[in-house]
């Protein structure tokens, strides 16, 4: 507890750190998963190689990629937009299947019934496929945000700050309360954003606060 | 593009495989880390996630201890079981088996949970006893949702064995930092790409063995409908 302490602005700055490098790779990972996904849904040739690349992306290790990586994008290896990147790539991994699922998820008898109304094709998309695949795009990105927050810390052994650089400091300072306040704060931290999904799900889908008991 | 090939290059020079720290014995224990991790984690998950599936008991605290676990951070256990247990394999393979537990606990009973009750009512009904349900019926048909959490493990444990070159273990990380420390920019991409083929070959047998264990009842009844 003393280490903790002592050492309130290090850890401060540690957690800004963490928010920077993860939080974009998640808004990104959403950004591009929606298309993708929506591509994946909409053509059944897509399906197959989308959700396979989807896979195999998600079956490698991330300190590699974080390595691999600047040599494809021209970036140095110890800067934090190979881990931006690369966890917006896992993100993507995973979110491409949610949407995919949710969107094939949408009954047919309301997509039918906007299609009548004479909804065009984007505004259907937005106003009628989106909302009612959300709980299914929400469900994939929580668990996005989750990993994401956690694969962070991995930049650490290559020096990009982030709370991972309380477990590398530790270890090599042969401190214990370092290591255990960033395995703390990480899952706490995962643990918050899981929630402020869950929350930000049930303002923007109020349909959904009756039946998600969680 | 050049580093790439710079690496490849590595990769595929013939004096950088043999020895006791070359390629090929990085490599396989690289693979028996991974190996080895998945046997203890599964000896130790498989039979509680069958309880779990089986009886209906203590499921609500596997599903939390499955999904908390995903927010427990690789580098951090890893570094902290290598504080505790000092160095040795102990210490890496301890925090292999924590981080592989999970997806496998997960699996075990989801697999169970995916039976259709309706087979498990029939076997009932035909004097199957609990011992028999389970073993003729649950098991083998939650073999492939169990197969594929053996594979998230796995792959769990290869990204994971590439850190513990940090703490000290073996594997193929330790040319990942070793080039890092020596600023040879061959040798750590080279191991990273390494690292990544064996992920996608494991990725690749865990599939094959997925695909295998679809009991054949399940396989030809599934042929029947689509026919």
């Amino acid at each position: 507890m003393n280490w903790v302490l002592d050492n309130l602005p290090l850890i401060a700055d540690r957690t800004w750190a963490h928010l920077a490098t993860s939080l974009p790779a998640i808004l990104a990972a959403l950004l591009i998963s929606l298309p993708l996904g929506w591509l994946a849904h909409r053509y059944r040739a897509l399906n197959g190689p989308v959700l396979t690349g989807a896979g195999l992306m998600y079956a490698i290790p991330s300190l590699p990629l974080f390595i691999v990586l600047p040599v494809l994008i021209g970036t140095g290896v110890r800067d934090v937009v190979n881990v931006v990147v690369a966890l917006t790539l896992y993100g993507v991994a995973l979110l491409v299947r949610s949407v995919a699922d949710g969107l094939d998820g949408v009954p047919p008898e309301a997509r039918s019934a906007a299609v009548a109304l004479g909804y065009p094709p984007l505004r259907r998309f937005l106003t009628v496929d989106l909302p009612l695949a959300g709980p299914v795009i929400l469900s994939g990105l929580r668990v996005v945000a989750v990993s994401t927050v956690s694969l962070c810390t991995v930049g650490a052994v290559l020096g990009i700050p982030s709370l991972g650089l309380l477990f590398t400091d530790g270890f090599q300072r042969g401190i214990l309360a370092e290591i255990l306040t960033g395995i703390v704060l990480t899952v706490v931290l995962a643990l918050a954003l899981d929630r402020l999904l869950v929350a930000l799900g049930r303002l923007a889908m109020p349909w959904t606060r009756a039946e998600v008991g969680a | 593009m050049n580093q790439l090939w710079e690496a490849v290059l590595w990769c595929l020079d013939p004096t950088n495989w043999t020895g006791p720290s070359g390629i090929a014995a990085r490599s396989l224990e690289h693979l028996g880390y991974t190996l080895l991790a998945v046997a203890i984690a599964a000896a130790i998950a498989v039979p509680i996630g069958w309880w779990v599936g089986h009886t209906g008991k203590g499921r609500g605290a596997a599903v939390a201890l499955s999904g908390a676990a995903r927010a427990l951070p690789t580098l951090g256990v890893l570094t902290l079981t290598g504080l505790l247990l000092g160095i040795g394999l102990a210490a890496p393979m301890t925090a292999f088996v924590i981080l592989a537990i999970p997806s496998i606990l997960a699996a075990a009973y989801a697999g169970f949970e995916a039976v259709d009750r309706r087979v498990i009512d029939a076997a009932r009904a035909q004097g199957y006893t609990g011992t028999q349900v389970l073993w003729q019926i649950e098991v083998p048909l939650g073999l492939p949702v169990l197969v594929g959490g053996l594979r998230s493990a796995a792959l769990q444990v290869v990204a994971t064995a590439t850190l513990a070159a940090y703490v000290g273990a073996g594997g193929l990380g330790r040319y990942l930092f070793l080039g890092l420390k020596t600023q040879d920019y061959a040798m750590m991409l080279g191991s990273s790409l390494l690292v990544v083929a064996l992920a996608l070959v494991l990725d690749g047998a865990f599939a094959l063995a997925g695909r295998a264990a679809v009991p054949r009842g399940v396989t030809v009844a599934r042929r029947g409908v689509n026919a």
